[in-house]
């Protein structure tokens, strides 16, 4: 038999019957769009965090307290150690590095601001005029904390632009007096909107001088030093200074994880890249299921046309030719479901673009082939044995089913 | 003087029910020569159809050989006696066997179509088919829509369309009424004037008698095997003492 008959009579075989061939494509394209929809989300998932991530600020290292290995988060090393406590002599140290653009002490707590009657509960950072720089931020209104003595900051802050919003409403904020826990700060500057984001969520920050913010929280530590290094290639150098000046000032001990943003970047895209593979993994069931969804309607088809092959081999069929007739509609149904699929799973997609178009929900590339390839594997691998079976049925027997 | 287009010689033929056998055809001995015109008769489960199944290389015998056009045909492969089926014999049925989804002019291709003949050929020797069978007007219609003539004509078109040497019909007129029949008959016997073999299988006597040849059957053996006008036609067979 020609390939075009073939093709011609497998599908005329297959609109023969358009309620099973509507349910059996049907199938095979839900498990494709399945894969490629969800990877879709996973890989998305992915690039989302990474860009949050770049945002943060770029060649950024962090140095917080406790010993912790590369990379990894060890439960057991963080309770063996007890670490000493980062400074603000130890953020100043660090300047010190070559490899070293900028350096921000960080300390953070919780305390409330009050203004004109009104009272809430806020994540209060105390920092210097360095962290707007390092960590990339920018201002809607004002100035940030100026630059100056670590050791002795003016009463001003900087709060974030949901704080502004419910604290002064339509009124103006810049130069008002706040109570932030016991003391009184003047607002200087407003940051702009980041909306929700990864780590720290600026626009419910209220930022204040480092040597105020440790006072209020009655502690001398801080929660972590953000370090700009000179440039991406320092880097590593940057690290390495940095680890070295604090076991000096420590007594060399080396009581201190520097994380750079590279590392937890690739600990982020490993960790969602296994996701986004379990869950092509988990959406490929699906097309396992179609596949022996697929036997199934082919072996009852088999049944079904018994008399009809009969009458091919009477015509001269001989069993290969039956055998390629079936498989070529398997193959036929699956390459229609695959196709549709790809289709639903693409538009899929790009509705969920549409609808949070901060999340880059695209398909990747090896999950789109995997899925098409598992749907035509499964749906000929299946369709073989229905094939086979019809093949060597016998035409005497067949001739005389109805 | 035609040869021996069919020899069967020995031939056995026993299904197997459970423990029960049931001979089918024993020990049959039948010799038919290019160009005639057979009638197989007898009582329902006789073994007609056994027979024609046997000499169209649908089913194999248990015991004794079949030789056609000279050539030992019980050893074959499957794909063998395909092709031998594909090229030789053409089958004509009781209930039509056409394929519903499949035009009457599709039905009437589909050997050549699993033969693999090149396309334009089929449309050509489709059209002549049509046209000489008086199917011009039915070239699209589904056999759904053809009346039982028409349906028994498009597998007469159908099993002439690779122009075989053999033509097996098992009850062709069994679902017709008797001026339809008549009408499929006279084909069939036009066919065997153009110089095909013919064998039709039938319990209506007055169509048998048609046949130069009657094969008479009972019980799976071979009764009677009569000519209505001798011409000479044994002597191409040997046949057993
Ligand atoms: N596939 C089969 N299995 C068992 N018995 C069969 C089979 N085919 C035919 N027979 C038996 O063989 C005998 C001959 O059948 P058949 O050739 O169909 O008779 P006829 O066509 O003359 O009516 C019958 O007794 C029938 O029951
Ligand atoms: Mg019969």
């Amino acid at each position: 038999m020609r390939t075009p008959d073939l093709i011609r009579f497998a599908r005329d075989a297959a609109t023969g019957n358009p309620l099973r061939t509507f349910f059996l494509v049907l199938a095979m394209a839900i498990g494709v769009a399945a894969v490629v929809l969800l990877t879709a989300l996973g890989d998305g998932a992915r690039r989302y965090v990474l860009n949050q991530f770049s945002s943060i600020g770029s060649n950024l290292v962090i140095v917080l307290p406790g010993r912790s290995q590369t990379g990894g988060f060890n439960p057991g090393n963080a309770i063996t150690s007890t670490p000493r406590d980062l400074t603000i002599d130890d953020a100043q140290a660090l300047q010190r590095a070559s490899a070293v653009h900028r350096v921000a002490p960080l300390a953070v707590g919780t305390s409330e601001i009050s203004v004109g009657g009104k009272l809430r509960e806020v994540m209060l950072a105390g920092t210097t005029a360095e962290f707007i720089e390092v960590r990339r931020l920018a201002l809607a209104q004002g100035r940030f904390l100026p630059q100056g003595d670590w050791r002795r900051g003016a009463s001003e802050a900087v709060i974030g632009a949901k704080i502004r919003d419910e604290m002064f409403a339509r009124d103006e904020a810049l130069g008002q007096l706040v109570r932030i826990g016991d003391r009184r700060f003047r607002i200087v500057g407003v940051l702009a909107s980041t909306g929700q984001g990864l780590g720290m969520n600026t626009d419910e920050l209220v930022i204040v001088p480092v040597s105020l913010a440790q006072a209020m929280f009655n502690s001398n530590t801080l929660f972590r030093i953000l370090v700009e290094a000179s440039s991406r290639d320092s880097i590593d150098l940057a690290k390495a200074q940095l680890s070295e000046i604090i076991r000096l000032r420590h007594e060399g001990e080396q009581d201190v994880t520097i994380i750079t943003q590279d590392a937890v970047l690739a600990t982020f895209d490993r960790l969602l890249g296994t996701m986004t593979i379990a869950v092509a993994g988990i959406a490929a069931i699906s097309l396992a299921v179609a596949g022996i969804l697929v036997m199934n309607v082919m072996l009852v088809s088999v049944t079904q046309r018994t008399a009809e092959i009969g009458l091919l081999k009477a015509l001269g069929a001989t069993g290969a030719t039956i055998r390629n007739a079936f498989l070529t509609e398997a193959a036929m149904l699956s390459v229609a479901g695959a196709l549709l699929g790809f289709v639903f799973g693409q538009a899929g997609a790009a509705i969920i673009r549409q609808m949070y178009p901060e999340f880059p929900a695209f398909p990747p590339d090896w999950a789109v082939l995997a899925g098409l390839g598992t749907a035509l594997g499964t749906g000929i691998l299946f369709g073989v044995l229905p094939a086979r079976r019809a093949a060597r049925l016998d035409p005497v027997q067949s001739l005389s089913k109805r | 003087m035609s040869m021996a287009l069919i020899e069967l010689s020995g031939i056995e033929r026993v299904f197997r029910l459970g423990d029960s056998e049931v001979h089918a055809l024993r020990h049959l001995d039948v010799c038919i020569a290019a160009g005639e015109y057979v009638a197989v008769m007898g009582p329902s489960g006789s073994g007609k159809s056994t027979l024609l199944n046997l000499i169209g290389l649908l089913d194999r015998p248990n015991a004794g050989t079949y030789r056609l056009e000279g050539c030992d045909v019980t050893t074959l492969s499957a794909e063998e006696q395909a092709h031998l089926r594909s090229e030789r014999i053409g089958f004509v049925f009781q209930s039509f066997h056409l394929v519903p989804r499949l035009t009457a002019a599709e039905n009437i291709a589909l050997p050549m179509t699993l033969a693999g003949v090149a396309p334009l050929r089929r449309a050509e020797r489709v059209a002549r088919a049509l046209r000489d069978y008086g199917l011009e007007q039915r070239a699209n219609h589904r056999p759904d829509q053809l009346s039982g003539g028409q349906r028994q004509r498009v597998a007469i078109a159908r099993a002439t369309i690779m122009q075989p040497a053999l033509i097996l019909a098992d009850e062709p007129t069994g679902n017709l009424d008797r001026s339809t029949g008549e009408e499929v008959m006279r084909l069939l016997e036009g066919l065997n004037d153009q110089g095909v073999t013919l064998i039709v299988v039938t319990h209506d006597g007055s169509l048998g008698a048609r046949a130069r040849r009657q094969l008479l059957m009972a019980d799976g053996a071979l009764e009677h095997d009569r000519w209505r006008s001798p011409q000479g036609l044994t002597d191409v067979c040997v046949l057993p003492t």
